[in-house]
């Protein structure tokens, strides 16, 4: 097991206080332990860790565009694997869901073709946060965001998810698993995994954002467990595309996780919207069929 | 020296094989094709100790490459037209970063409508990047260039990246007699990659990050300041390529029958060589006219241009681009320099898509000039407009 005490994600960043991102990022990295070269894509990440001339860093680490990161990292594998670092040093990507999901898709799939040594963390805040909270396509049915609002003709965002994992499955990716920023030892135990097995890795990593999601920046764990406990995010671990683990609950009803956000607040005020809950019940019951969530 | 007849892309990919890149990155594009094509087949069959990324764009293609270059290896990608216009931001972006990236672009129109045929908006467009631009007039000066751009490009004083840019088809695909330098030579002249900086664990920096409105212009400023020093970088290292291979390069524009000439035609690339066989016919018949050739269009020789102009009493520039709404991109910058001298200069739109120059089409654009005639695309057909 690599050291867990290292923090090569310094304090003194600027992200949002109670940021899930944030916090992720420094389990990542200490699940990715020492030797790891990162590579962001633009987003709130790159924008809050890297103001020039301060950096968060502690480690190697390179920012070019939005949707390249995954081409970059190919570069930089290529580039280690002629000099014969590979061995020693380790390639992580680190960006948002949009960067991933959405502008980087071309980027990823090609980089996950090609089969490059790295692994590939996003983190899923589920919009596009830095530039003030834009829908992306990890964006969750019935959310309300600044370009998905919901108004008189609209109850938010009116499709589900991409399942970017599922997507990189079918592309050979040798270990793909989803994690939270709530369950920091699972998370760093995955990522340590990733990067200890050779060729495209990828984790997708709940990362609640108080100011997107509306909610008090105290609770992000809190909110974080609730999407785990209610079956809206799986964690689950897929080997060679087989599932290996996956998180068991005791299941809840999705009524509170979704209560305890902005913007799910359109679906019970000013009453409550039973058909459009009901829809995102079954996106939960479907995530257990799939996964087998529920604890016997 | 032993010359050999190959094709245009052969033998810049044989070139690019003497330069030692360590990562190749590319995406297959008429008429850069056989660029890349043959430098799979150098690394397939052990030629060159490379790794060969088949990317899934252009645009991967050159980020692969800021990677690559970012870690610490010299790296090399090929491409042109529409590949150039998907990588548009990339190309910024590595300029910025300020990676010494050499890409060959085999000329080619910009699409709608359609054309794989030759001209120069490709590499045009992307005249604002940063990277350097050279333009070579035959396949000789292709293969020349490519070697002095990694030598200009690594100079820690300089750290750019550039284009080494060859007319599509006319260049890329024709045979002519070309000198490939042996492998010493090339060693002794391009040196290991040193890299000023790179990704490195033992050494943690952090690259690319963003700059607010107190740090934006400086940073801008210190890339202009760089592309002006790349001139003399060139002078520099051109003069000591001539002196390692016998061909100088240290003159950012060149000259042809220049020095007593009343009309000067101004052009880049293949059409130059057209241009010189039109020019003898010419002073035969008592025509006294000549040619500046521009080979290296960023940073742009705006002085040297003035000067080795200064003497003639017309100026005809051949574009083979256009910036619509306003000129030839050439030739704006050609006025530009001769601004003051009071020296007309007229701009000759031209060879769009492919269409042929002929030795008669730069003569007759001679006699438009003598007669003050001149900004205007030239060959239209009436017929179809």
């Amino acid at each position: 097991m690599v050291d867990r005490t290292i923090e090569n994600f310094d304090c003194g960043h600027r992200a949002c206080g109670g940021c899930g991102a944030s916090s992720a990022v420094r389990m990542i990295l200490k699940g990715a332990g020492e030797n790891t070269i990162v590579v962001s894509p633009t987003g709130c990440l790159e924008v809050f860790s890297t103001p020039y001339p301060e950096t968060a860093w502690k480690t190697p680490w390179i920012h070019s565009l939005f949707e390249n990161a995954s081409a970059v990292a190919s570069g930089i594998e290529a580039s280690l694997k002629k000099q014969g670092r590979l061995d020693k040093e380790k390639i992580l990507v680190i960006g948002g869901d949009g960067a991933t999901v959405d502008i980087g898709m071309l980027c990823i799939s090609g980089a996950f073709e090609r089969g490059h040594d790295f692994t590939y963390v996003c983190y899923d805040n589920e919009a596009y946060m830095n530039t003030g909270i834009q829908r992306s396509g990890a964006t969750p049915y019935d959310a309300d965001t600044t370009t998905s609002p919901s108004g008189a003709c609209s109850t938010g965002n009116n499709r589900p998810k991409k399942d970017l994992p599922q997507i990189l499955v079918a592309h050979s990716s040798p270990y793909v698993a989803t994690a939270t920023m709530a369950y920091p030892m699972d998370l760093m135990k995955k990522v340590e995994k990733a990067m200890n097995t050779p060729g495209p890795c990828y984790i997708q990593v709940h990362a609640p954002c108080c100011t997107g999601w509306g909610f008090d920046g105290a609770k992000t764990m809190e909110i974080g467990r609730m999407a785990v406990e209610c079956g809206l995010w799986p964690c689950y671990e897929m080997v060679d595309g087989k599932i290996t683990s996956v998180k068991k609950v005791k299941r809840v009803l999705v009524d509170e996780y979704l209560k305890a956000q902005k913007r799910f607040r359109h679906l019970f005020k000013p009453t409550r919207n039973d058909a459009e809950i009901a829809k995102i019940q079954a996106i939960a019951d479907a995530n257990t069929a799939k996964y087998g969530i529920d604890i016997e | 020296m032993t010359l050999q007849i190959m094709e245009g892309s052969i033998a810049v990919a044989e070139t690019v094989r003497l330069c030692r890149p360590q990562v190749i990155s590319a995406y297959p594009i008429t008429p850069q094709t056989h660029i890349v094509e043959g430098l799979a087949s150098i690394v397939a069959d052990g030629r060159l100790d490379a790794e060969y990324i088949c990317v899934e764009s252009e645009f991967s293609a050159l980020s692969a490459c800021i990677g690559a270059s970012a870690a610490g290896s010299r790296v090399y990608s090929a491409t042109t037209s529409q590949g150039l216009a998907l990588m548009a931001e990339v190309v910024f972006n590595s300029a910025g970063m300020r990676l010494p990236i050499v890409m060959g672009i085999a000329n080619r129109a910009i699409s709608a409508p359609l054309s794989i045929w030759n001209d120069q908006q490709d590499s045009i467009m992307m005249r604002d990047s940063g990277w350097l631009q050279f333009y070579a007039e035959d396949n000789q000066e292709a293969v020349d260039l490519h070697i002095l751009s990694y030598k200009i490009c690594e100079d820690h004083n300089i750290l750019l990246p550039a284009f080494v840019c060859f007319d599509g088809f006319i260049l890329s695909h024709v045979f002519e007699p070309v000198d490939i330098p042996s492998q010493e030579e090339v060693d002794e002249f391009l040196g290991p990659f040193t890299p000023y900086q790179k990704l490195n664990v033992k050494d943690p920096i952090s690259f690319g990050m963003y700059a607010t409105p107190e740090y934006y212009l400086e940073f801008r400023y210190e890339h202009d300041q760089a592309v002006h020093r790349a001139a003399d970088a060139m002078r520099k290292y051109g003069k000591a390529f001539g002196e390692k291979f016998g061909r100088d390069y240290s003159e950012l524009v060149e000259g042809y029958r220049l020095e007593d000439a009343d009309i000067a035609i101004v052009a880049m690339g293949s059409i130059c060589g057209t241009t010189k066989d039109a020019i003898d016919e010419m002073r035969a018949e008592g025509k006294k006219v000549g040619l500046l050739k521009i080979r290296c269009f960023r940073p742009f020789p705006a002085a040297d241009i003035a000067k080795a102009l200064a003497h003639v009493n017309t100026v005809a520039v051949l574009d083979k681009n256009i910036s619509l709404g306003a000129k030839g991109a050439v030739a704006i910058e050609i006025k530009e320099a001769c601004y003051g001298s009071g020296i007309p200069v007229y701009d000759y739109i031209l060879g769009l898509g492919g269409r042929d120059v002929r030795k008669k089409d730069i003569k007759k654009i001679v006699e438009l000039a003598e007669k003050g005639s001149g900004d205007m695309f030239y060959g239209l057909r009436e017929e179809l407009l």
